[in-house]
């Protein structure tokens, strides 16, 4: 049942990225071009994902332990440091030219596209180039654990 | 707006909500899908490998049903390879320093409100934005 449930998460959250529109790099470049012919879709589904994740999450809350795992995993940082920031504003600058975020761009690959099999080989060596540089301290890190009363 | 779909865009975001509540509930794991890459680079235990793995075939299996039932769905970027190769390495690399992507610090993160994922998103956002105006409206690449 674990098993089937994590295959689950993810096809849902593929067919959900499919339906909403994500996976359609005009239309989220569209949603960015807020001077031009500006399409907030992407608002409606942020609003939509939000909704109903913030009203599970609080139940969620109320559990000790996930079904089927002994704890829920949580970021362990918590402070807005330069690395976030600068971080999250290279990303921007790579789904705004491309139209692409990571889940969409996994979603498009058995398309069979090719220019999405090339963005993916780059996210990866982008992600490879990080490690090298600058996550090696990383590994020292324990798996994100939360424990909750 | 003639694009506009807040109907069918609003339900997919909720089919996106589900799924990350349930993976939440489930196996109390956050769906961040620039983690979950990034996490099968590292060497780790069988447990560690193989939900990321089984999560992403699931996706890979979404991508398969959606070519077969809604295959307009699936869009091409209107950006060239070599700018496409540049974008994918920006996000990589961007997603690992900020430590998540759309999926990990826009919905899992907002939900929680949790103060480095609003300030990432609103990040993103922005610069997401500023580099469309460049290119659509600028024209520098």
């Amino acid at each position: 049942m674990k098993w089937l449930t994590l295959f689950l998460s993810g096809l849902l959250f593929s067919l959900g990225l499919g339906v909403s529109g994500m996976t359609q790099p005009e239309k989220v470049i569209g949603f960015l071009d807020v001077t031009g012919n500006w399409d907030p879709s992407l608002m409606f589904v942020m609003g939509g994902a939000l909704a109903i994740n913030m009203i599970l999450y609080r139940i969620t809350k109320k559990r000790t332990c996930p079904l089927y795992s002994e704890q829920f995993t949580s970021p362990r940082l918590r402070k807005i440091n330069i690395r976030l920031i600068s971080g999250a504003a290279i990303f921007g600058a790579g789904w705004g030219m491309s139209g692409y975020c990571p889940g969409p761009a996994l979603v498009a690959l058995p398309s069979g596209i090719v220019s999405t099999l090339i963005f993916v080989i780059a996210m990866i060596a982008g992600m490879l180039l990080y490690r090298l540089v600058l996550g090696k301290n990383e590994d020292n890190e324990a798996e994100p654990v939360e424990n909750r009363p | 707006m003639e694009n506009f779909t807040p109907y069918t865009s609003t339900f997919g975001g909720i089919m996106i909500g589900l799924a990350i509540a349930g993976l939440y509930y489930f196996n109390g794991r956050i769906l961040g899908v620039s983690n979950i890459i990034y996490e099968l680079l590292k060497k780790g235990s069988s447990e560690h490998t193989l939900w990321r793995l089984v999560f992403i075939f699931g996706v890979l299996c979404g991508g398969f049903i959606l070519l077969a039932l809604k295959p307009d769905s699936i869009g091409t970027s209107p950006m060239s390879i070599g700018g496409l190769a540049l974008a994918g390495f920006l996000v990589g690399f961007g997603a690992s320093l900020g430590r998540g992507c759309t999926s990990g610090h826009g919905i899992c993160g907002l939900s929680r409100l949790s103060p480095r994922s609003i300030t990432a998103t609103f990040t993103f956002m922005g610069t997401g934005m500023l580099t469309v105006y460049l290119i659509r409206h600028v024209a520098v690449l």
